[in-house]
């Protein structure tokens, strides 16, 4: 280790991330993971840690518009960028996104530790994939990993939510013409 | 856990780089993160400085180039994953890519990345192994080209020295009637591979094989060709039995002991997974070379 270790561990940056929609401005150490930055300086914990080390996937968001593991990225990577963490799926504070919705209907969580994860990892699927195969959501949720559930009630949950999306989808196509 | 203390530079354009590298001691590249965050989380690397490369430009492109593919260092094995130009010159990297990590590493990982962690089970590692890669390197002489095959060391240890960096890779491609296959066993979905088989061949009309690659991956420190398998395909019509001859010998190499399987069992897989590669790039074979005559 060098000398300048008692400078470099107070070095930081000032970054401006775009988190659900809403700028964020803040003075972080360069070390602070992305991760710590949305629970620690934003109050964000909807964001779980479990392993630190990307493997377990609850600290997955959507880091411009793609999933990425905020375990292993640095706040300051984030600076000019877009997150969305789960806080930001549903439309407001009263209505569960479709998603979510199904995730409650279907008990396709237990201890929602890994939920988080899961859902984000499951919006980008559904974006890009609206008519998955059950093998498609199992290969889709292989980074996340459930203690509880077993998967299957989690499977059969985004599968269901992808007909809700499709179903909505259908809907909004008809009454726009 | 959290990452030790280090100073961070996120340079824009290569020569910034090579400059950092040059002036800096103790310093880490930060690609894609998918490794080296991991490992400074867990302090298993203590670098007084990291460079990170993700705001790099002119590292991100695939392209053809005189018959070879090139891909930039830090392109993410998600665009790797759905390049049109990839599958269809070289499908075997696709085939590959969807066996590395998950959706939400391979949307941060990169080819570099990879290449140059150099983990001896990793999926890109053995690609680039079967395919004859070559890399380019820059540093403050310039840049240079190195042979995949000479470019790991030891052990997760690359040709580079401490002010180079790998810029990109170029790979180059089969004819169009070629066959493929990458076989690899892991015991969960998106692992590394216990063992992992790169087979590439190409036949004549008559089904007799003209040119062979086979690739393991996961014995060693790094990934080796079978040349003798190789060799002993020339002129052959591949079917299981004779497969099953020539790939016998395999388990003579050797194979490291670990947490994960014990060495008699990699070299057991070694004998395996070449032969269900070469069959299944036998089948496909035959199957692009009977589309082409339909077209």
């Amino acid at each position: 280790m060098s000398e300048n270790m008692s400078e470099n561990m107070s070095e930081t940056r000032t970054i401006a991330v775009t988190v659900n929609g809403a700028r964020r401005e803040a003075t972080v150490p360069v070390r602070l993971t992305l991760a710590d930055f949305l629970r620690h300086r934003l109050g964000l914990t909807g964001t779980h840690l479990g392993c630190e080390h990307g493997v377990c996937g609850a600290c997955t968001i959507l880091f411009d518009g793609y999933s990425a593991r905020s375990c292993l990225m640095l706040a300051v990577q984030a600076d000019g960028h877009e997150i969305m963490t789960v806080e930001g799926i549903a439309p407001d504070a009263e209505t569960l996104h479709p998603l979510q919705q199904a995730f409650r209907d279907n008990h396709g969580l237990q201890c929602g530790f890994c939920t988080p994860g899961i859902l984000t990892t499951l919006i980008e699927l559904l974006r890009d994939n609206p008519n998955p195969t059950e093998a498609d959501i199992r290969i889709g949720i292989s980074g996340n990993l459930c203690r509880c559930t077993g998967y299957h009630n989690i499977v059969v949950a985004a599968l269901d939510a992808a007909r809700r999306l499709r179903a909505d989808d259908r809907g909004r196509t008809t009454e726009d013409g | 856990m959290k990452p030790p203390a280090f100073s961070y530079h996120d340079p824009r354009n290569l020569a910034d780089v090579v400059g950092l590298l040059g002036s800096l001691d103790n310093a880490k590249l930060l690609a894609g993160g998918q490794s080296l965050m991991p490992m400074l989380n867990m302090r298993y690397v203590l670098p007084d400085h990291v460079i990170d490369l993700n705001r790099v430009d002119g590292l991100d492109y695939i392209r053809e180039t005189d018959g070879a593919l090139e891909i930039g260092a830090m392109t993410r094995q998600r665009d790797i994953e759905f390049s049109d130009l990839v599958r269809r010159r070289c499908p075997l990297m696709h085939e590959a890519i969807v066996q590395v990590g998950h959706r939400q590493t391979r949307n941060r990982g990169t080819l570099g990345g990879s290449l140059c962690h150099l983990d001896p089970a990793a999926e890109l590692v053995a690609v680039a192994a079967a395919l004859d890669a070559k890399v380019t390197v820059a540093g403050k002489n310039g840049a240079r080209s190195i042979d995949f095959a000479a470019f790991p060391v030891a052990y997760m240890t690359p040709a580079l020295e401490p002010d180079e960096l790998l810029t990109g890779a170029s790979f180059p491609c089969w004819s169009k009637r070629h066959g493929y296959a990458f076989a690899e066993f892991s015991r969960r979905h998106g692992d590394f591979a216990i063992v992992s088989a790169a087979a590439l061949i190409e036949e004549d009309d008559s089904g007799k094989v003209t040119r062979a690659a086979v690739t393991l991956g996961g014995l060693g420190a790094a990934p080796v060709r079978a040349s003798e398998v190789e060799r002993a395909l020339i002129g052959e019509k591949i079917e299981d039995k004779m497969l099953r001859e020539i790939c016998e010998p395999l388990r003579k190499l050797d194979a490291v002991d670990d947490i994960h399987a014990p060495s008699a069992y990699r070299q057991q897989l070694a004998t395996v997974l070449p032969r269900r590669a070469l069959l299944k790039a036998h089948e496909r074979a035959i199957e692009r070379i009977a589309a082409k005559a339909r077209a």
